[in-house]
């Protein structure tokens, strides 16, 4: 056990835990942040995606102790509201079945969009296979994240 | 207009204070769109100082807003929008004045609360109906006695009741009060289909503010004070069981607080349809945090030892049948020698009709293919897991289940309490597909709290969830149709099995198409378990009947489409049997329709496309693949497709839903295999297991229904079961090759 100071959703939290734990596990059973989704736990899924500064990182791949000062976003602290522009194409698409794997989608679409504001299709396509979908919502995935990169150019 | 007798239950109306529901309902909103914080929108929408409970569906506020409960429980499907949709429509409210709780078990209140055999909206839509148009019905009255003016003369329009002679209106809000003291009227009228307001208006998902913002909506997420952490040890392979364990070194390992085995049935329990279940015998341990048990669960040290042969019973809805559990290691080699085996010799007939002997005889032409498919498994996002409290005072349980009327039931008597000691609570689930029909893991949630004595979560790792079993069956089948000079079809044959149940439906289209006709099945015992898996065994045998209706439209020189349309004809005017259990015309128009849209006859350059259409669970669907090659590698580019499955409730929900069967059938089709050794899957979690993703999607879908004002039948599965066929036919057109065995891709293929 050890004690680790974490920036989470721009807010400091302290938590006692084994060094080698996944941010995930973190995340959900000592933060009660269960927005992000355990599904593999070996970086094949993508549901457990967060934002480890800008980029998009596997959560139940990086262990507590490799986190030091970064800056983690979650699923609840992308945006106030859930008015973040992807968030928004989100919903205006009605992008979700079961919506268990949504949350690491938009994880992963949200940096794709941060690091690269205007991708291409290839680009989108790569940035996003990581993602499972097990519902099959990938057409409708790829709409909303075009259209997040619309409201984003306008904006 | 139709009288419909109610059904609904003569319960004393509560009145529920705002203080008792308010805390419940402030979690619910369907203002998906709107920026406001959560609290902010609860006071735009000012919450009722007291709720009218009309029935057990409905609850409306003196100002006006409606609680509707969604009673089924929701995994994808939309049933939690669409229910209520139902129910708001005949009520006559506005659908912005509308808030969704999902309901609890509660089989009294709202019958089996079943999510499966896409039967949701089927089996509800007239109780939905009745349960809106009872509660319009109770607010004209109490509005007709407020007023002094005949019932007759009240109408009523996005909640607001009018006599328009007199000029007079109030809100629903106005009247609930009065509503709710009035007797339930014996009968009530229904809406005409032209009079929908609701139905057949898109609407979006009632949860889906929830979902993009990650908030607690899933078994997995549920949180309960002092809640331990439980995972179980089954055995790593079909036809062993827990010999001995050692727990020595588990125990002294970080956040553990006990290790002990379960049995989560008796062996000579009597076991429902759904109490499927290969590993009864189970090393649970229980722990502080998913992390720390899970490093435990790595080091228990277990013994295992091979299962005798066996035979239990079960209670196939109303029939005590014996199960045989053969003993044995078994391995995908050895089922496709044994299904080799099986499909060579004769099996146990189930239809026929005229001579197929003789006709094959005397045949111009024989064409015969032989089809397989393997194992699969349903793999959920949301591994299965399930909370549970169990005390003197009776069971607390939350999470995943599409039966929760069956598991109950089981959980019950395992804990030997009365079933009205079960309270569940129904968590939206990450996925089902079939596989949380088998709520197994609600039972060792159960069990495992009980020893514990402590609330527990009970959480499967991605393995334990691909290794457990309830599998899609592998199954065979053998197609061999005959020709005369004259390119007409003029005797069928299937024979089909599989392991361990037949995939055959045998009344099914060409059924009653053909004068000489005759259907087999054959079975093979396994200690494998299956389960349904979205539209079982329509699963496999759409695709394989549609792949070889083409080839024999191809060998007779036939258009695909054309030759399924002349046989659909010959069953509409003569019918061969009285048995075929499908609508001619309805399959026929799904074929027309998806002709017309994909513009069948116009293939553009570099696009090789295929055609299937199929029945099943009481829905019609058709598609049109359109494949290209890129690279050296076949893309499925576009999909078409065309449904009758009646009236459509939520049509873009609906199209969401044909969607995501589309995509779920490329993947199954191109990449879907459990394989087996030693009785040990191969694969035991994503990284051998292929899913489909995202850039192997297709880049366009689109989807059409046919307009129709035939009461709604299911759509969660009947879209799937054709997409097998049509792409393998477009797949055959692209590369010339047949495609006899899924996947069409083998992992070894992919894998190395």
């Amino acid at each position: 056990m050890a004690s680790f100071t974490l920036n989470i959703n721009g807010k400091t939290q302290e938590v006692d835990v084994d060094p080698n734990t996944p941010m995930l596990w973190v995340l959900r059973d000592h933060l009660k942040l269960v927005g992000t989704k355990y599904g593999c736990g070996i970086a094949q899924c993508g549901a457990c995606t967060i934002h480890l500064g800008d980029s998009a990182v596997r959560s139940c791949q990086l262990p507590v102790s490799a986190v030091a000062e970064q800056k983690i976003t979650t699923i609840e602290g992308l945006s106030e509201n859930g008015d973040h522009p992807v968030q928004q194409a989100w919903l205006e698409v009605d992008v979700p079945q079961c919506g268990y794997c949504q949350a690491g989608q938009i994880m992963t679409a949200s940096a794709l969009l941060k690091q690269n504001p205007n991708p291409s299709d290839t680009e989108i396509q790569t940035a996003m296979d990581g993602n499972i979908c097990r519902c099959g919502t990938y057409t409708r995935i790829k709409k909303a994240v075009l259209m997040a990169i619309d409201a984003q150019t306008n904006s | 207009m139709t009288l419909v007798k109610t059904k609904i239950g003569r319960r004393a109306f509560i009145k529920n204070t705002s203080l008792a529901g308010g805390g419940l309902i402030l979690g619910f909103s369907i203002f998906n769109s709107c920026k406001p914080k959560q609290a902010e929108k609860v006071a735009i929408r000012k919450m009722p100082k007291e709720w009218f409970e009309i029935n057990s569906y409905l609850k409306i506020g003196e100002n006006g807003l409606v609680t509707i409960m969604a009673p089924n429980p929701e995994f994808g499907q939309g049933v939690i929008t669409s229910m209520p949709m139902i129910v708001a429509d005949e009520l006559d409210v506005a659908w912005k004045d509308v808030l969704v709780e999902q309901a609890n078990y509660d089989s009294k209140e709202y019958g089996p609360q079943f999510t499966g055999g896409s039967q949701g909206i089927r089996r509800g839509w007239e109780s939905l109906r009745m349960a809106g148009a009872t509660a319009k019905q109770m607010l004209k009255e109490a509005a007709a006695q407020a007023w002094q003016v005949p019932v007759s003369e009240i109408t009523t329009a996005e909640g607001v009741l009018s006599h328009e002679a007199s000029g007079i209106s109030a809100g629903y809000g106005e009247m609930a009060a009065a509503a709710a003291k009035l007797e339930v009227p014996e009968e009530v009228p229904l809406k005409a289909v032209k009079d929908f307001t609701i139905i057949g208006k898109s609407k979006k998902s009632v949860e889906n503010h929830k979902i993009v913002t990650g908030k607690p909506l899933f078994g997995i997420d549920y949180q309960y004070e002092d809640a331990l952490i439980a995972m179980v040890e089954h055995p790593p392979a079909f036809g062993l069981k827990l010999k001995t364990y050692d727990s020595t070194e588990v125990r002294t390992m970080p956040g553990i607080v006990d290790v002990f085995t379960i049995k989560t049935l008796e062996d000579d329990f009597k076991r429902g349809y759904f109490d499927t279940n290969a590993f009864t015998d189970l090393i649970a341990i229980v722990g502080k945090s998913t992390w720390e048990v899970m490093n435990a669960k790595k080091k228990l040290m277990a013994e295992w030892e091979p299962i005798a042969d066996s035979t239990f019973k079960m209670d196939r809805f109303g029939s005590e049948i014996d199960v045989e559990v053969p003993k044995g290691l078994e391995s995908t080699e050895a089922h496709y020698e044994r299904m080799n085996e099986m499909a060579a010799k004769s099996g146990t007939t189930v239809r026929k009709d005229g001579n197929p002997e003789k006709a094959f005889k005397n045949a111009v032409k024989v064409i015969e293919r032989s089809y397989t498919c393997p194992f699969l498994a349903h793999n959920c996002m949301e591994p299965m897991n399930f909370f549970a409290h169990v005390t003197g005072e009776g069971a607390k349980l939350a999470g995943p289940l599409q039966a929760p009327s069956l598991t109950g039931v089981t959980v019950a008597s395992r804990l030997g309490i009365p079933v009205e000691k079960v309270d569940i609570e129904l968590t939206r689930m990450g996925g089902g597909f079939g596989r949380r029909a088998y709520g197994h893991y609600a039972v060792e949630a159960a069990l495992i709290s009980q020893q514990a004595k402590a609330p527990v979560k009970l959480v499967y790792s991605r393995e334990d969830d691909m290794t457990a079993g309830i599998y899609r069956p592998s199954y065979h089948a053998t197609y061999k149709a005959a020709l005369d000079e004259n390119n007409n079809l003029v005797a069928f044959h299937v024979k089909a099995g599989g392991i361990p149940e037949t995939p055959l439906f045998a009344n099914r289209f060409p059924a009653g198409a053909v004068d000489n006709y005759l259907a087999e099945q054959w079975e093979v015992k396994s200690n494998i378990t299956i389960g349904a898996f979205r539209a079982p065994r329509s699963n496999f045998v759409a695709g394989v009947e549609q792949a070889f209706l083409d080839e024999v439209a191809e060998a007779a020189g036939k258009d695909p489409i054309d030759f399924r349309l002349e046989l659909l004809e010959r069953v509409k005017n003569n019918p061969v049997g009285k048995e075929n259990d499908y609508e001619p015309d309805r399959l026929a128009g799904v074929l027309k329709l998806v002709r017309e849209k994909s513009n069948w006859e116009e293939v553009p350059s570099g696009v090789h496309r295929g055609v299937s259409a199929y029945f099943c669970h009481n829905s019609y669907a058709a598609h049109v693949v359109d494949v290209v090659i890129e690279g050296d590698t076949p893309k499925v580019q576009k999909v078409v497709c065309a449904v009758d499955c009646g009236i459509v409730v939520n049509p873009d929900a609906a199209t969401n839903m044909a969607e995501g069967a589309i995509v779920d059938g490329i993947g199954n089709a191109m990449f879907g295999e459990l394989t087996f050794k030693e009785g040990r899957t191969e694969q035991k979690n994503f990284d051998r297991y292929k899913m489909i993703r995202h850039s192997e999607a297709p880049n366009k879908i689109e989807v059409h229904f046919v307009k129709n004002d035939i009461d709604p039948t299911g759509l969660g599965e009947p879209p799937f079961p054709p997409v097998f066929g049509a792409l393998a036919n477009a797949l055959y057109k692209a590369t010339g090759q047949r495609h006899y065995h899924q996947p069409f891709v083998s992992q070894k293929q992919l894998i190395g």
